[in-house]
């Protein structure tokens, strides 16, 4: 049907002769999804649609306090030195985006006046520029009005390295420039497909040039305004207590009508998920807790007869195995793991495929991980029109028992596989964590009865997660045969969850281990995908890609999906939050409301 | 007597330069990274987390980051903290009156059950009343507080509902504001202050019978004293001579917070401060706290072995 037909779609769509509902509905029927629809009429030049939020109140304020439990307290409220998502979460309560990301991976206009689209001019058709228009009469908390300059600001504040920004990478890369007090000029120094990523979402928050003018660069940490944010958003700064609380109020000159509903806004820190989930959905002392990892088990008991409930977003957050590649156990130039050498049994593509059979997602799902997981044989689970369909995955230690029989791994006397007198013996590190640890027990034991002997190791998650280069431990190490971690989606678009495993960003000594390709897997093809993704303006050909790159990686065995694992939140039966898999918790906090 | 404490602060000096000698170095020699959260997140080039690490200097060798704080420790500079890179000292003093709320007012519970039902056990030794106490005092100190902690939450928070169990900061003045402090502040200090009565009751029990039987004791009863200021008079007062000192050596305890209770009931102290840092790594502010705690027990050491001299002149300051 393609080309024609949905090129004469989308004019019905541009000129009103079918709405976009009923589009995005025949386009699920052939089989692409909501997303994957919009981004074709937003390429197309049709406007996005606005705030898909619900909100029903019709007045600001008189909502009461909003209660919120972050089990990790925000320790610092500057979005441009956000270390986790905990810290972003409070700044953006304060900063708002030009846009933020809903539920379904569309952008939702914040400060902008509309999305840039190619019919608003907004996009260029070479994928190199963007403008943004911004809303008019937007003021800081502290009265001074919102303009070009302080957008301009943020990117000179943000992409200049003595800043030490972590937010370098989303402002990178492009210039801005003010067209006049309302519109900025984005121009790519490639062609970027992916165009909304500055000013968007979490990375996309403005801090006002007028009180950080005088911080930018080395000077940056002296900022007293990194404690006492002034924004734009729904609520005004009250009191911050590093690690423990931030307290706002109402900004009752918030630019978007009728909102925010809430008069005061409390976020406590600190203490564990389990007691969040229970001061939410049992005890109802708090309206919302973030990020509950606990035991989807323990979440049904807590919310038998309670208050509240657990919310379930989805995103794109993969939790896998790792297969090394290289050999651990050969030191060659001071680094073990060398690209120069190659892993003596798992460089063989049998014994890796034996592995993914003996990974039981199903019973993993089952006693870990619950509602809060999707079984999965995909590296890329979203948004919907990336993920590939040309996949499946099975649980057989029969299956992968006859595998390593023709790879000439012959059973031993004492249950062990063995070839050429060596034993079939493999490490497999992860970080501490409940869920994990169970996670291995499953798979060790799967991988016993195959007859493959796996020795496990479990690291401190501040040191697996370290950049340590003096610590052997660390994930990008990985001196260990396979290794399981989750790798977060954080934005609604692949290029970055691709990009990491390509040749040229593999870890090594070199780099310091600061190459995100700790595989160590390097494949010609899938570099090709990546790349060619990279500049590929039309949406088709360009999730075409990513799904090769999913399929080469699948094929090659280099990760074993374990879960695809979604966000859970605790929510008060009575609060209607506006929740999305695509962003932060804190993202649409201007369309909460509470259901009386 | 001031010749004794100036000497004693003097040998204090050598003592405390080696306690932090040896917290920075285990300290420095623990694994892991103050920024290890950017490590997964694509979106943060890995060249941001070094850059981050070279500007706070955690590149350079251990002894000259030792220097480097010890020099700003002299001069009252404490550093700032890598992970909400607020200076150190501002940290602690927004922590320490909390703190300072639910412990001090623990120990002030634990001494208000302790001396009155240790003195009165003391009294009849083997009663119905002693053996009760003594009974209660043991398990109070054999239940550790996480068990109790969470205990009383799902009594009195889940089951019951009277009480909250997230302690937070309230807005606000006047009777109901200190109404929700002290509603908010029950539980915790009950968990601690039972924990430190059992053990503290059972301490001043056995003080009272070490100087109920001395001869001084029947010499005031045969001169027809009254049991009453038998006892408060002539026992208790010298008895109280060892509990004093444990109370002041329990002193810095207030100030440096309880981990365990701080984290169960979420209450923003120094002790959760404390916690916290370790877990991310946050060198200057652990660093920084512990060496406070360390000098609060060098000086309450001294305070002790001062009042022991006040309150038993047969000791002599040399």
């Amino acid at each position: 049907m393609f080309d024609n037909n949905l090129r004469g779609m989308i004019d019905d769509v541009k000129d009103g002769r079918m709405d976009r509902r009923a589009f995005v509905k025949r386009m699920i029927a052939v089989g692409l999804t909501a997303p994957m629809a919009n981004q074709i009429l937003a390429i197309g030049g049709v406007a996005m649609a606005q705030s898909p939020n619900p909100y029903k109140p019709t007045k600001r304020g008189g909502g009461g306090p909003l209660k919120l439990l972050w089990w990790q307290g925000p320790t610092l409220l500057n979005p441009h030195f956000a270390t986790g998502t905990k810290d972003q979460d409070g700044s953006r309560i304060f900063y708002e985006p030009l846009a933020s990301w809903d539920v379904d991976g569309h952008l939702n206009p914040i400060l902008a006046a509309e999305i840039p689209s190619i019919q608003n001019g907004g996009l260029s058709a070479d994928a190199k520029q963007v403008i943004w228009k911004l809303k008019p009469g937007v003021k800081w908390h502290d009265g001074k009005p919102m303009t070009a300059d302080d957008l301009v600001f943020n990117w000179e504040y943000a992409s200049d390295p003595a800043t030490a920004a972590v937010s370098i990478e989303t402002y990178s890369g492009l210039t801005v420039e003010k067209i006049d007090d309302l519109t900025i000029r984005i121009t790519f120094k490639k062609q970027t497909p992916f165009w909304a990523n500055a000013f968007v979402g979490a990375y996309g928050c403005i801090i006002p040039k007028h009180l950080f003018a005088d911080y930018k660069g080395g000077k940056s940490r002296e900022a007293p305004n990194n404690l006492k944010p002034v924004g734009t958003g729904p609520y005004k700064f009250v009191e911050f207590k590093p690690g423990d609380l931030i307290r706002g109020e109402i900004n009752t000159d918030y630019h978007m009508a009728n909102r925010p509903y809430f008069d005061t806004i409390e976020m406590k820190g600190g203490g564990d998920a389990v007691s969040a989930a229970r001061a939410v959905i049992q005890t109802g002392e708090y309206d919302f807790a973030w990020n509950i990892q606990v035991e989807d088990e323990v979440l049904q008991r807590l919310e038998k007869g309670g208050k509240g409930k657990a919310l379930f977003a989805v995103g794109g957050d993969i939790e896998f195995i790792a297969i090394n590649f290289t050999d651990p156990n050969t030191e060659v130039d001071g680094e073990r793991s060398s690209i120069k050498t190659k892993h003596p049994i798992l460089s063989d593509p049998k014994v890796r495929q034996a592995l993914a059979l003996l990974v039981d997602r199903d019973s993993v799902k089952k006693a870990i991980y619950g509602r809060a997981g999707r079984t999965t044989a995909n590296y890329l689970n979203g948004p919907e029109e990336f993920v590939s369909k040309n996949t499946k995955w099975e649980f057989s230690v029969e299956k992968a028992s006859a595998l390593l029989e023709q790879a000439g791994w012959k059973l031993g006397s004492d249950g062990i596989r063995e070839k050429d007198g060596k034993k079939l013996k493999l490490l497999y590190q992860t970080s501490i964590n409940g869920p994990r640890q169970k996670t291995q027990a499953i798979v060790k034991q799967a991988c016993q009865k195959a007859g493959i002997d796996v020795e496990l190791k479990s690291v401190v998650a501040s040191v697996f997660f370290s950049s340590d280069v003096a610590n052997p431990d660390t994930y990008a190490h990985f001196y260990a045969d396979l290794e399981m971690f989750q790798i977060p989606m954080t934005q609604p678009d692949p290029a970055l969850h691709m990009r990491r495993y390509h040749s040229r960003n593999i870890s090594t000594k070199e780099n310091k281990w600061q190459g995100p390709n700790f595989p160590r897997w390097a494949n010609k093809e899938f570099d090709a995908a990546v790349d060619a993704a990279d500049t590929e303006t039309d949406p088709i050909k360009r999730a075409d890609l990513y799904i090769k790159g999913n399929d080469l990686m699948w094929q090659d065995n280099v990760m074993i999906p374990v879960m695809h694992r979604l966000a859970v939140e605790a929510s008060s039966n009575t609060l209607r939050p506006a929740l999305s898999g695509w962003a932060n918790q804190t993202d649409n906090l201007q369309d909460w409301y509470r259901e009386t | 007597m001031s010749q004794y404490i100036l000497r004693r602060l003097m040998i204090a000096i050598p003592s405390l330069l080696g306690i932090s000698l040896v917290l920075f170095v285990v300290l420095a020699l623990a694994p892991g990274d103050p920024f290890s959260e950017l490590a997964t997140n694509p979106n943060v080039p890995p060249e941001v987390q070094a850059a981050l690490r070279a500007k706070f200097g955690l590149d350079d060798p251990i002894y000259l980051r030792y220097l480097h704080w010890l020099a700003a420790m002299v001069h009252g500079d404490w550093g700032f903290s890598f992970v909400s890179r607020v200076d150190v000292d501002t940290l602690i003093l927004q922590r320490l009156p909390t703190t300072l709320y639910v412990v001090g007012s623990s120990q002030l519970l634990a001494l208000l059950i302790a001396i009155p039902v240790g003195v009165y056990a003391a009294t009849r030794p083997y009663s119905l009343f002693d053996q009760l106490a003594n009974t209660f005092a043991f398990i109070g100190f054999s239940l550790p507080t996480f068990f109790t902690g969470i205990l009383f939450i799902l009594v009195f928070s889940v089951k019951l509902d009277w009480l909250p169990f997230v302690y937070t900061s309230v807005p606000g003045s006047g009777i109901p504001w200190l109404l929700e402090m002290i509603r908010q502040a029950i539980m915790p200090v009950m968990v601690l202050g039972l924990f430190q009565a059992a053990s503290m009751t059972r301490f001043v029990r056995s003080a009272m019978l070490d100087v109920i039987r001395l001869d001084y004791v029947t010499t005031a009863r045969a001169k027809g004293l009254g049991q009453a200021k038998v006892i408060v008079k002539h026992v208790m007062r010298n008895a109280m001579i060892p509990v004093v000192t444990l109370i002041a050596l329990q002193m810095p305890a207030v100030f440096g917070g309880a981990i365990v209770t701080e984290q169960i009931f979420r209450i923003p102290g120094i002790g959760s401060l404390l916690i916290s840092s370790i877990l991310a790594n946050d060198t200057p502010v652990v660093m920084a706290v512990t060496f406070v705690f360390a000098c609060l027990v060098v000086l309450f050491n001294l305070i002790a072995d001062v009042l022991y001299g006040w309150l038993d002149p047969r000791i002599s300051f040399r």
